[in-house]
């Protein structure tokens, strides 16, 4: 385990600050950090990241908890539906989306490839929160209400509160993919719009490995911070997934 | 009312997501080579899939049978190594758990990208050549993280008194593991293995970068190659219809069968 | 004479992180006899029981069986069968194969296999549910399969952890029943392990108390009711008055303000002692003859069988009274008390007992904290000295930070006309106090302990 996990991880942290000769440098962060192509992408796959997560929390969270709802839906094959995305390669889903793009005539850009994440990660979203949602302890929002909350409030200072865990989760879970992503940009956009993953991937390809490395460092740090701030525990949404 | 308007955004949602891939499917029974072009009903992309009549038609039945195999054999070794570094971590206590569940989960938070360039750069500086072989230790690597966390949980179910109990009544520790434990843990191990081996099938990052240069394919990079390349094989298309169809049924089946399982549970 | 012992457990200890669950066990068990080992949650019970059984083992001391030393051999090479806690059944097998589990083990034939497990359903009246999957079976049903399960092996000793503890009050009723039955007919040793001391009144033959890792006093049921050595076994079992008290002299003994006849003996003259008086041996009477002390009714419960009154004695104790007969709230009663009911026994401390050290002449270091304090003239800062702290002395706050050390209550009894508190601070040391003050266990407090309460003695004089 400690072979093909943190060596691996050790390993970009030293190719990172690596010349091509295997001597110490800085260079390689540095040259990121002035190089305005490189920021920019960074800017925009962040931007992107950010965009495409807001909108699976919109759009995902009313779904998840129609879902999770016992009045509203009864029937485990709607929410079954929403799952199977999840299990189809995402690679294909996103071909089949800007084949779909192409077909009806959009220009491919930011637009499409920002309703083509949306796309590919709803279901992510919408997975872990109508998980936390369905397991919550009906009791609360009855207390709630037999505190005197309307349902409004109920919904807003309890069931949303309560369900943070799914949202951080389902953050996790649509937001580290979407800032690391690469085919899927290049498919969305015809390869009109690099992210961030593209350039690692370009660089580690033509062999510019150092520089790769620490491109993906970068990234780590990221990572990193994205899930100290949401909490590391989204194991247990997708445990549950069979 | 509310009722009514829940449904109906449920069902423009799910026509969203569903859109491209029926697209995709109404498009296969046609011969056209371009997407959108309807040029009659016709299932030779079907048969031109299964007989390899088309042009590199082989090198893309090769990549699924490479996609199925990795799989396969990563998802075997996976649920091996998971279910023994589950039991190895729910034994620890304390601090070394939680060390090692958080080393667990790391593959797992990781995106593919980093998991694919940090074994990249590991096999490079260990200079192992790359292809099969370091595919599949790569897929074991960011899959085993999910069979043992799908194990774990079954072991903290688990009765602690249960290997105990084997003991006590006379079993040497490798007849309580065969005997009892395994047994216990089948259900965890097997929804490992199915996880295990779905994370692999839709791998495309990770296989991307370890595969080296020896022309290896997998459906994933395939896909890839093939839509860079711009002309899409249309042969394609009756696959992705075909793997939506199979992966529908697995679901339908699944769910039945947890259906009953629970129904039967509740009526005791 | 140590050949009629099947179980003879010799100077068993046991740490878990420096903290010692078991403290110097000796006791044994008769061939054939009931022991229960009974105490609170915590006091090392399972423990114990878990090293007999073999999975954990001893950082001291022996545990024979039949004159043997099985410390080193592993549990499934010992003689000995479980039933746990919650059954721990293999769900994965029907109830015949349950309880086969440990017969297919010993290669033994398949149809004596058959036969025992068929004698075993019997026994515990399971007959019918040989293919039944143990999941689908009622708490009390799983019982029984795991009863049958160990004895069908026949062990020398069966052990038993807690078997009732998950079922409802009728169920374990008639299980305690059964369970005496099954122990009268098979003829072997039962080690039975339980917090409920009705429970272990009821089935034991020999009952161990055991509180904090240390065996408190071994006897039968009803020495253990009537004659308890100790505040905590009295405590423990059944309900107590429990007293502050002096012995005057042989067959005399003072409490709540009062001299009574007893028949106790030995205890020297004028020494504190603590007497234990249960409720239903405090007798009310119309006698101005046989009355010996007056008391006022302060509140009368129906508990079904017998009525529990709180009295408020002249003399400003509080005691318990069980009886046939309500006296409503508010009646002047006169009570007496028999010489065999009162139970006088050993005050097992009479205060605080610290060790210190001199930091100035106004400062001492005991319990981990600096402590304001007068120091008596003769003491040198560096000195090391015994600090004596009174019960009543001890000052508990609200709030543990308040508090010079946090600590919680442990430990509590009411003695009539005050509670006695056991504090276990923080760093794991224990303060006695006596307080007027309402608490309940597991509050958390913060300690306070007055300059002038603390009494500095030097050591060894």
């Amino acid at each position: 385990m400690v072979i093909f996990v943190v060596l691996p991880l050790i390993l970009i942290v030293m190719y990172a600050f690596q010349d091509g000769t295997g001597h110490f440098t800085l260079s390689n962060i540095t040259r990121f950090f002035t190089d305005s192509d490189s920021l920019s992408t960074f800017a925009l796959s962040i931007e992107v990241a950010i965009e495409n997560t807001l909108i699976c929390i919109l759009l995902g969270y009313p779904a998840a908890w129609i879902l999770a709802n016992r009045e509203l839906n009864r029937s485990a094959v709607t929410v079954m539906l929403f799952i199977m995305p999840m299990w189809i390669n995402a690679l294909m889903r996103t071909l089949a989306t800007a084949e779909l793009f192409n077909v009806l005539g959009f220009t491919l850009g930011k637009g499409t490839l920002l309703f083509g994440m949306v796309y590919d990660y709803l279901p992510f979203m919408i997975y872990p929160i109508y998980n936390t949602l369905l397991k919550m302890d009906k009791s609360y929002a009855e207390a709630a209400e037999d505190l005197g909350a309307p349902p409004m409030k109920v919904f807003w200072k309890v069931t949303v509160p309560l369900s943070m865990p799914g949202v951080m989760s389902g953050v996790l879970m649509v937001f580290m993919p979407t800032v690391s992503t690469f085919a899927i940009s290049e498919f969305l956009t015809n390869n009109k719009i690099k992210l961030f993953g593209t350039i690692i991937q370009e660089n580690i390809n033509s062999s510019m490995w150092n520089y790769g490395a620490a491109l993906a460092f970068i990234m780590l740090i990221i990572i990193g911070i994205t899930s100290l701030m949401g909490g590391s525990d989204n194991s247990e949404a997708e445990g549950g997934l069979v | 009312m509310k009722k009514v308007l829940a449904k109906c955004y449920l069902w423009l949602l799910l026509a969203l997501l569903y859109a491209p891939l029926f697209f995709i499917a109404v498009f296969s029974f046609t011969e056209s080579r371009v997407l959108g072009n309807w040029t009659g009903f016709s299932t030779k992309l079907y048969s031109n899939l299964f007989t390899g009549g088309m042009n590199g038609g082989a090198s893309l039945i090769s990549a699924v049978e490479n996609t199925l195999l990795i799989a396969l054999i990563s998802a075997a070794f996976s649920t091996l190594l998971g279910t023994v570094a589950a039991i190895g971590i729910h034994n620890l206590k304390g601090r070394k758990r939680q060390t090692m569940q958080f080393l667990n989960n790391i593959p797992m938070i990781n995106p593919d990208i980093i998991t694919g360039v940090s074994l990249f750069l590991l096999f490079v500086f260990l200079g192992v050549s790359q292809g099969y072989l370091t595919v599949i230790l790569a897929h074991i690597t960011f899959c085993t993280p999910y069979v043992v966390l799908s194990v774990l949980p079954k072991l903290s179910q688990m009765n602690p008194n249960i290997y105990e109990a084997a003991l006590d009544l006379g079993a040497t520790p490798a007849q309580a593991l065969r005997k009892v434990l395994i047994p216990e843990l089948r259900p965890g191990m097997v929804s490992g293995f199915i996880l295990a081996f779905t994370m692999s099938l839709d791998d495309f990052a990770v296989t991307f970068f370890t595969r080296g240069t020896i022309g290896l394919d997998t459906l994933s990079t395939y896909i890839y190659t093939d839509a860079r390349k711009g002309g899409l094989t249309p042969e394609l298309r009756p696959l992705m219809t075909l793997i939506f169809l199979i992966v529908l049924i697995l679901l339908v089946v699944i769910n039945i069968r947890q259906e009953k399982a629970n129904k039967t549970v509740k009526s005791r | 004479m140590a050949k009629d012992y099947i179980i003879d457990i010799q100077h068993l200890s046991k740490s878990f992180g420096g903290v010692k669950v078991l403290d110097d066990i000796n006791f044994y068990v008769r061939r054939g006899e009931f022991v229960t080992l009974l105490g609170p949650s915590g006091c090392g019970k399972t423990t114990l029981l878990r090293q007999i059984a073999g999975f954990i083992a001893p950082d001291e001391g022996k545990i024979l069986l039949d004159g043997k030393d099985i410390s080193g051999i592993p549990p499934y090479q010992r003689p000995l069968n479980t039933v746990f806690q919650r059954y721990a059944l293999f769900p994965h097998l029907d109830v015949y194969d349950n309880i086969a589990f440990g017969l297919k083990l010993q290669k033994l034939p398949a149809k004596e296999i058959e036969a025992r497990v068929k004698k075993m359903l019997k026994m515990v009246s399971m007959t019918d549910y040989e293919d039944r999957s143990v999941e689908s079976l009622s708490g009390g049903q799983q019982q029984r399969v795991a009863i049958a399960r160990a004895l069908v092996n026949y062990p020398k000793v069966l052990l038993l952890d807690e078997p009732l503890a998950a079922l409802d009050l009728k169920m374990r009723k008639d299980m305690q029943l059964e369970l005496k039955e099954i122990h009268r007919k098979m003829g072997i040793t039962f080690i039975y392990v339980t917090h409920d001391q009705e429970e272990a009144l009821t089935l034991s033959d020999t009952i161990v108390v055991l509180n904090e890792g240390r065996i408190q006093q071994i006897g039968t049921p009803t020495d253990i009711y009537n004659e308890p050595v100790n505040c905590f076994v009295a405590d423990f079992i059944g309900e107590s008055n429990i007293l502050k008290g002096r012995m005057i002299r042989d067959r005399r003994v003072a409490f709540i303000k009062q001299e009574f006849d007893c028949v106790d003996e030995g205890f020297g003259e004028n020494v504190p002692v603590d007497v234990v008086v249960r409720p239903e041996d405090i007798y009310f009477t119309t006698d101005p003859a046989k009355c010996q002390f007056k008391a006022k009714v302060n509140s009368c419960t129906f508990k079904g069988v017998h009525y529990e009154m709180w009295v408020d004695t002249e003399s400003g104790y509080e005691l318990m009274i069980q009886d046939y007969d309500p006296y409503p709230v508010g009646t002047e009663v006169m009570l007496y008390i028999d010489p065999d009911d009162i139970q006088v026994m050993h005050k097992e401390r009479t205060r605080n007992v610290f060790d210190a050290k001199v930091t100035d002449s106004g400062h001492v270091e005991m319990l981990g904290q600096s402590w304001d304090c007068e120091v008596p003239d003769g003491f040198a800062a560096g000195d090391e000295a015994v600090a004596e702290v009174r019960f009543e002395d001890v000052e508990l706050l609200d709030h543990q930070e308040d508090g010079k050390i946090a600590g919680e209550v442990h430990f509590l009894l009411y003695k009539g006309d005050h509670y006695h508190l056991t504090i276990l601070t923080e760093d794991g040391d224990h303060i006695w106090v006596d307080t007027n003050d309402i608490w309940d266990k597991g509050d958390l407090v913060g300690v306070d302990i007055p300059a002038k309460g603390i009494k500095l003695i030097r050591r060894n004089d």
